[in-house]
């Protein structure tokens, strides 16, 4: 554990060990922490490990010595929560500053959730397994729509009131930060303030803030007040929505003098200069994300018309290839680490790309790190490295054509081609691979059955590709897997006007496909998998609800939902049961044909792309017109105006 | 060479099972840089292996691993940078070499363990312990003389009925706790629960909530006596290379 804080040496206990071949170590132990579950309790739930903290790299501070106790959640459980780079980030950049103790809080998995609740145990931080409710921030980082009932959940175990308007000067402020902010209206009830953009920007003016309007004996409002002056912090509570007749939005406007109409997205322009954290938490048991992630861009130049991190996290930035050498060396230093990974929208438009992998394979593959790609474009290079990092026979390609005719490709401006893809599984065949993997979108803008069909077309080529192999050269049969989720429209995309489909005409179409992959030639060497169209039409409601929806929300946890990211408890039956009760329409989110003048629930964030570049994309979609990447080409998005990235690339 | 490393568990670490703790010696190895051994091929892993491993629940003051170095680390520098790494709830103990051939493997000869266990005035805490009632040092005289305690003891398939008398070498009442000897590693392995449960039983005592604390695992040296894993060892000196 790193330990920031001067521990009282009154109180360390001084042991001396000894053993039996004469070597005397001495080891310092402070007084153990008092854990906030009882013996029994931990031996009785499942993994114990998820809820008492003290892992290697954890931090620890004297709660005396800090003006602020920030909790840093992420609503899922544990192994997933730990997984999520952004929360380490924060927590790293927080914990750096002396005045501040950041700590973690996660769900607790159903089986402590119904004990907590039962002998009424406040949910807990896991470094001073204090209560979160005697904290002063108690920070959500909300990654997908699906995690909303949890966050419910969070706050009514924190013993937080679940309404913003009913906390009290001794509740924690509650602030929300992630992309799902991109449309916070959802939430608007149950947070204090949002932060919308990515966090190392103004989190030190807002904590500053917190501090000098304390020492003035400043109350709650007048802290909300503070912070709705900060660029980047949303206080839903300062703006007032009406309606229409027809259900859109009316007006959407600030009721308090302090709030600002529009608000700006935070981003890091300098990547050189930004934090990262070099010893990141190790959890004790096995987490999604067990390995050192090197996050080595942010933003992707590609533009993909579906894709909402393409469009908010612009421009593209990279990080220096010298300091991400330095930071792979000290993170797996630090960790222990046996994996390393490379996180970011689409490694291979990385400028240094080669040279990374390159140096992190000559570096540690021979010191028994492994070493693992994201998919990459598959080229001669890609497929020579993965040779070396990975057993070929066992390891699968993933291609993500997203969208099986070309015409749907090009409405998307997914600009891969057949062809692409063709050479590229050829090359993978003729190096010794065998299995591949095909992702792909249904229900996207303009789709034709026709378009349908061509997953099943195209999978069926890449098979092709393969037996074109004299059979003696090949490795047995090949394994093709091609999966669907069904698209969802997304605030800020150049998608976000365009309807969605029922359940029952997803689960048509996704028949469609099926029955397509049957008249396939190569079909005993194709599998198709689909996504779950319940979730899909609800992850839609909410990826583009108002305000009004959050109803909906509350009563669906009312009625027991959580974990709705998990199969075994999605339960949708609950879910239209909370819809019917709150006589809130789902065809009204999903099923409408929105207009360009239409007031928008998320029409209030700048995120740098303007409206008259997402309508010209939308129109350029309709019309299957291939826009060029931002390398090739400047599509005048908006974010030039900030001068950074890869708007000036080359221009310095 | 091959080098044993003797560490306690305590405190919340008890928590956390015996696979997990593996994976937590391994990022330690590399944190400590310990110059550790690995196997070959796609996935190399660290040549390394414990003795016994200890239930979730249970503390120990005598937990041993055992690894392949590639090269020459002393032990008093071994043990410091291990212990830099540490966690609250791992100790490292001692850090000596074993001889190369497998049979001195601690897998291999663990032959006992010994184990204090304590009575608890409820199961909330694994600290707050009764005193043994004094009765139980006849009892246990009792116990000791049967001709057979025959407990149902699962196996990998079902289960099979066996007499662990045999496997007690040692029970005793002490103030504080009951002091255990058992047998324990690949021939003959028994748990100490098992022989708490029997001995309740044969007391007809309902079940008062115990907690178990391991203090350490013996091998039989050639004079027969039972002596700690770490004995099986000897120091390596300082002046390995830096």
């Amino acid at each position: 554990m790193r330990c920031f804080a001067v521990a009282d040496t009154n109180q360390k206990r001084q042991e001396s060990l000894s053993n039996n071949c004469g070597i005397y170590t001495k080891i310092e132990r402070k007084p153990m922490r008092k854990l906030a579950l009882n013996d029994e309790i931990l031996l009785k739930i499942e993994k114990p490990a998820r809820y008492i903290g003290n892992e290697v790299n954890s931090v620890m501070k004297d709660p005396e010595k800090v003006d602020i106790r920030f909790a840093m959640c992420f609503p899922d459980v544990y192994e997933i929560g730990m997984s999520h780079l952004g929360i380490q980030i924060l927590y790293d950049m927080f914990n750096q500053r002396e005045d501040v103790w950041c700590e973690r809080v996660y769900s607790p998995w159903v089986d402590l959730d119904q004990i907590m609740r039962e002998r009424k145990i406040p949910l807990f931080a896991l470094e001073s397994q204090d209560p979160v409710k005697q904290f002063d921030f108690l920070g959500i980082t909300i990654q997908y729509e699906m995690c909303y009932t949890n966050i419910l959940q969070v706050l009514e175990l924190s013993q937080i009131p679940l309404f913003a308007s009913e906390r009290g000067e001794t509740d924690p402020i509650v602030i929300g930060g992630g992309p799902c902010v991109y449309n916070p209206e959802p939430l608007a009830d149950f947070f204090d303030l949002f932060y919308i953009g990515e966090g190392e920007t103004v989190y030190g003016e807002l904590l500053d803030a917190y501090k000098e309007n304390r020492r003035h004996g400043g109350s709650r409002k007048d802290y909300l007040e503070k912070a709705a002056e900060i660029e980047g912090i949303y206080v839903p509570s300062f703006y007032d929505v009406t309606y229409r007749e027809d259900g859109t939005i009316a007006s959407f406007l600030p009721n308090n003098p302090h709030a600002k109409e529009k608000i700006r997205k935070q981003l890091v322009m300098d990547m050189t200069d930004t934090y990262y954290p070099e010893a990141p938490v190790v959890p004790f048991i096995k987490v999604t994300q067990d390995r050192v992630v090197l996050e080595i861009q942010r933003g992707c130049i590609r533009g993909c018309r579906f894709c909402q991190a393409g469009m908010i996290y612009r421009p593209t930035r990279e990080r220096k290839l010298e300091i991400l050498k330095k930071y792979a060396y000290q993170m797996l230093k630090n960790t222990g680490h046996e994996e390393i990974s490379l996180s970011s929208l689409s490694s291979s438009d990385y400028s240094s790309l080669k040279e990374l992998v390159i140096f992190l394979i000559e570096e540690f593959k021979g010191k028994g790190i492994n070493i693992s790609l994201p998919s990459l474009r598959i080229d001669a290079f890609s497929l020579d490295v993965m040779e070396k990092v990975q057993d070929v026979r066992k390891s699968s390609l993933t291609f993500a054509p997203e969208a099986g005719s070309q015409r749907m490709r090009n409405v998307i401006n997914k600009g891969l081609t057949e062809e692409d893809i063709l050479n590229g599984a050829g090359q993978a065949f003729e190096g010794g691979w065998n299995k591949v993997k095909l992702y792909f979108m249904l229900g996207l803008p303009t789709e034709t059955e026709e378009d349908m069909k061509e997953i099943a077309v195209l999978s069926d080529k890449v098979a092709r590709r393969y037996y074109e192999i004299p059979k003696e050269k090949r490795n047995g049969k090949c394994q093709i897997t091609a999966s669907s989720s069904f698209f969802i429209p997304k605030p800020f995309t150049p998608f976000q006007w365009a309807p969605m489909f029922t359940n029952e005409e997803y689960i048509a179409r996704a028949a469609v496909v099926k029955h397509a992959f049957r008249e396939q030639l190569n079909q005993k060497s194709l599998k198709y998998n689909w996504h779950d169209a319940e979730v899909t039409v609800l992850e839609g409601v909410f990826a583009r609800g108002d305000r009004r929806t959050g109803a909906v929300l509350l009563e669906a946890y009312r009625l027991g939902c959580l974990y709705d990211s998990w199969t075994d408890f999605f339960d949708y039956g609950k879910w239209l049961k909370a819809f019917e009760n709150e006589g809130i329409s789902m065809e009204f989110y999903n099923l409408r044909n929105r207009s360009f003048d239409e007031i928008l629930p998320w029409d209030f964030i700048d995120t740098g792309v303007t409206k008259q570049f997402l309508i010209k994309e939308w129109e350029r979609a309709l019309r299957a017109e291939v826009t060029p990447n931002c390398r090739q080409q400047c599509s005048g998005c908006g974010v030039l105006k900030w001068k950074g990235g890869v708007c000036i690339e080359g221009k310095n | 060479m091959k080098a044993r490393i003797k560490f306690r568990k305590y405190g919340v670490l008890k928590f956390i099972g015996h696979l997990d703790v593996m994976r937590f010696f391994q990022k330690a190895m590399r944190r400590a840089d310990i110059p550790i051994a690995f196997t070959g091929g796609y996935s190399p892993h660290m040549i390394m292996s414990f003795a016994q491993p200890l239930g979730v629940g249970i503390t120990s003051d005598g937990e041993y691993l055992d690894i392949e170095l590639t090269e020459r680390i002393s032990s008093e520098r071994a043990v410091r940078q291990l212990n830099a790494v540490m966690v609250e709830g791992i100790d490292i103990i001692s850090f000596v070499e074993i001889p190369d051939d497998k049979k001195s493997g601690g897998m291999t000869i663990t032959a006992a363990a010994d184990y204090r266990v304590f009575l608890l005035e409820s199961a909330e805490s694994l600290d707050v312990r009764l005193p043994v009632p004094e009765t139980w040092r006849e009892n246990i005289t009792t116990f000791l003389g049967k001709t057979e305690v025959k407990v149902w003891k699962k196996t990998k398939k079902s289960g099979k009925e066996v007499d662990i008398l045999p496997m007690v070498y040692e029970m005793r009442a002490d103030e504080d706790s009951i002091y255990l000897l058992l047998a324990a590693g690949s021939e003959q392995n028994l748990k100490p629960e098992l022989v708490m449960e029997a001995f309740l039983t044969d007391i007809e005592e309902q079940g008062s909530p115990l907690c178990y604390h391991r203090l350490d695992l013996r091998a039989r040296r050639a004079d027969g006596a039972l002596v700690p894993l770490s004995d099986m060892g000897k120091e390596i000196k300082g002046g390995d290379a830096l």
